[in-house]
Order: C-alpha cells, then sequence, then structure tokens
C-alpha cells in the first residue's frame, strides 16, 4: 500500500492497523506521538485504529532542542 | 527576610511554578550538544531539573540511532517540550498536542516565531497560541520579547509564567534590556523566565539581581568550549544572582563612602 509517512511517499506491504505499521517501522512504541490526517492518534487507539491507502502520517518523538 | 539573625537562604526559597517546587532556579535546554553523553555531564553539573526538548519527525531510515532520552534520567529531570519551529499559532499548537501525547508532560514552552534571522515571537500568535492551549489543559510558558504589554496579555491569558528574552536566541548578547524586565517584574505576578540570549555566568547573574525568578538556557551552556564547565558556572550565576537580590544591594552613589572610620587616624 502506498503512503506518506513523515514527508515520504512510501510503498509498504500492507498493514491493517496503526499498530502493525509502527511495527513495521520498528519505530518502538515508547515516547513517540502519531498523526494520521492530522489527527493525533492516542496510543490506546493504536490497535484499533486502521491505516488505509494514501494515508499521511507523521510520527514524531523528542530531540534535543532548546 | 534579613534582620537579626535571620540570613536569607536560597533552601528556603524554592521556585514555585505552576504548582511545582523547584530547587534550581536554572532551566536548560538539551540542543547543539556534540554528543549526548557530553550532554548528560553538562545537565548534571547543571543542576537544573527542567530540561526542554523539541518534536520532531522519527528518522525511519535509522533503524538504532541513539535516542535522547536514554541520557536523560526522567525520573530527576522534568520534560519540558517547546514548540520551536513553528511560524503559525496553528503549528504550535499541533507541536503542543503531539508534545504531550509523547506522554511525559502537559507543560509546553510556547515558541511561535515571528522571523528567521531574529528569531523573535510573532507575539499576536504567540497570545492566540496561549489562550488555545491553556483552554486545552496546558501548562503554557510562552518564550515572549520584553515588552511588560505583552507579559501582562499573557498572564491574564492564563500563561503559568512568562519568558521574556534577554536577546536573540542562541546570541550570547546577555540581558539586552534591563530596564523593560524590571518593569515586567512589575507588572505581572506570575514567575518570569528569562530565556535566551545568556552568553556567560554574568548574564544569567544580571538577569537574577534584577529579580527574575529563573533562567533558561541552551546554546550558553551547549556551545561553550567546555560545556560542563560552564554548566557549573551557570549553576553558581543563578544562585548567586539569586542571593544578591535577596540580601538587598548598595545603592548607586556618584561620590565615595569611606568604609573605614575617620576618628582615630593616627598622624
Amino acid at each position: 500500500m502506498t503512503l506518506e509517512i513523515n514527508g515520504e511517499v512510501r510503498v509498504i506491504p500492507p498493514v491493517s492497523n496503526l499498530l502493525e505499521l509502527l511495527a513495521y517501522l520498528e519505530t518502538g512504541q515508547d515516547r513517540i506521538a502519531v498523526e494520521i490526517n492530522q489527527q493525533i492518534i492516542r496510543r490506546k487507539d493504536w490497535e484499533t485504529t486502521p491505516v488505509q491507502e494514501l494515508d499521511r502520517v507523521e510520527i514524531v518523538q523528542f530531540v534535543g532542542g532548546g | 527576610m534579613g534582620g537579626v539573625g535571620v540570613s536569607y537562604k536560597l533552601t528556603d526559597d524554592p521556585l514555585v511554578l505552576a504548582g511545582r517546587t523547584f530547587k534550581s532556579r536554572l532551566f536548560v535546554g538539551t540542543g547543539k550538544y556534540s554528543t549526548f553523553a557530553l550532554m548528560k555531564e553538562a545537565l548534571e553539573a547543571s543542576g537544573a531539573e527542567v530540561v526542554t526538548v523539541a518534536v520532531r519527525r522519527v528518522d525511519l531510515s535509522k533503524r538504532s540511532g541513539e535516542s535522547l532520552l536514554a541520557y536523560i534520567d526522567t525520573k530527576r529531570f522534568m520534560i519540558l517540550p517547546n514548540t520551536a519551529g513553528c511560524y503559525s499559532a496553528e503549528d504550535a499548537i499541533r507541536i503542543a498536542h503531539l508534545g504531550r501525547e509523547a506522554g511525559l508532560s502537559n507543560w509546553v514552552k510556547l515558541e511561535v516565531i515571528g522571523d528567521e534571522k531574529t528569531l523573535f515571537p510573532d507575539t499576536d500568535a504567540l497570545l492566540t497560541a496561549t489562550k488555545v492551549l491553556v483552554k486545552d489543559g496546558f501548562v503554557v510558558l510562552p518564550y515572549t520579547n520584553d515588552d511588560p504589554i505583552m507579559a501582562r496579555k499573557l498572564q491574564d491569558a492564563g500563561a503559568a509564567a512568562v519568558m521574556p528574552l534577554g536577546a536573540p536566541i542562541g546570541s550570547g548578547m546577555g540581558i539586552q534590556n534591563p530596564a523593560n524586565l524590571r518593569i515586567i517584574l512589575e507588572t505581572v505576578t506570575v514567575p518570569v523566565v528569562v530565556d535566551a540570549g545568556v552568553g556567560t555566568a554574568s548574564d544569567a547573574a544580571v538577569a537574577m539581581e534584577l529579580g527574575c525568578d529563573a533562567v533558561l538556557m541552551n546554546t550558553g551552556i551547549a556551545g561553550a568550549a567546555d560545556p560542563v564547565a560552564m554548566a557549573e558556572s551557570m549553576k553558581l550565576a543563578v544562585e548567586s544572582g539569586r542571593l544578591a537580590f535577596k540580601a538587598g544591594r548598595i545603592p548607586k552613589k556618584l561620590y565615595a563612602s569611606a568604609s573605614s572610620p575617620f576618628q582615630g587616624i593616627s598622624r
């Protein structure tokens, strides 16, 4: 399936939910936040939130900053 | 405070901000360090209890990179996410929500930048974002300019503190407008945290001597030739400045006032 992930168009094997997508991307689950199509998806909903063709996914973390 | 036998003690005067108590009045950033290990050492040397972080995309090409949080003991340091890089209220609000969602804090250092060269805040957008985020349940610490009117508006909007800049972010120019900082201190009742522009110890001390409640810095420490030594220096400067403020300085006089007695001079 084709998704835009962190600004990059990617073709990946189909995943049915966000938890599966994160597992495929090997992001880990700690201290990250995720949006699909500009909506934040709460952690408790990752497994039940579907990922659909052409969804825009943003996955963020904390980095050094002032 | 003061009086016979009663001397001000730093330990009796913690910083109270949004209902939390802090022993350290120095907040530090985690950016610009050459290594995470160096950052960790500097953070420890600073004695800080609050550290800022930025919110950025995960680099999906790096399968096992080093993670910032592996070097920060979150039981010891409170993480304060910032909205650095946001040029609109909408962006800042979005990043604040993402930062909260990452699960460590509902506090946010709110930055809405108006200009790339100076990184001065867009105060209009800052005020808008403050109102929205306060309503959304955030503890908002807005990075603002040295305008007392703006400080008052931010306080009225529910900001938990105001964070006026000393000078442009990363400029090391020190406290450019001490007069306005004094007026801001008279204008608001929330804590005043000088944020940005501190370059060396005396800058931090000056901010605290004016009566500010805390100082936030990143480049001043991370950019120093020896960040760990500078972190310790800033810790001492903030404590020193606070002590000086509370100790009540002598007035400035045009002419001399002798320290030794006139009587009993042997001729």
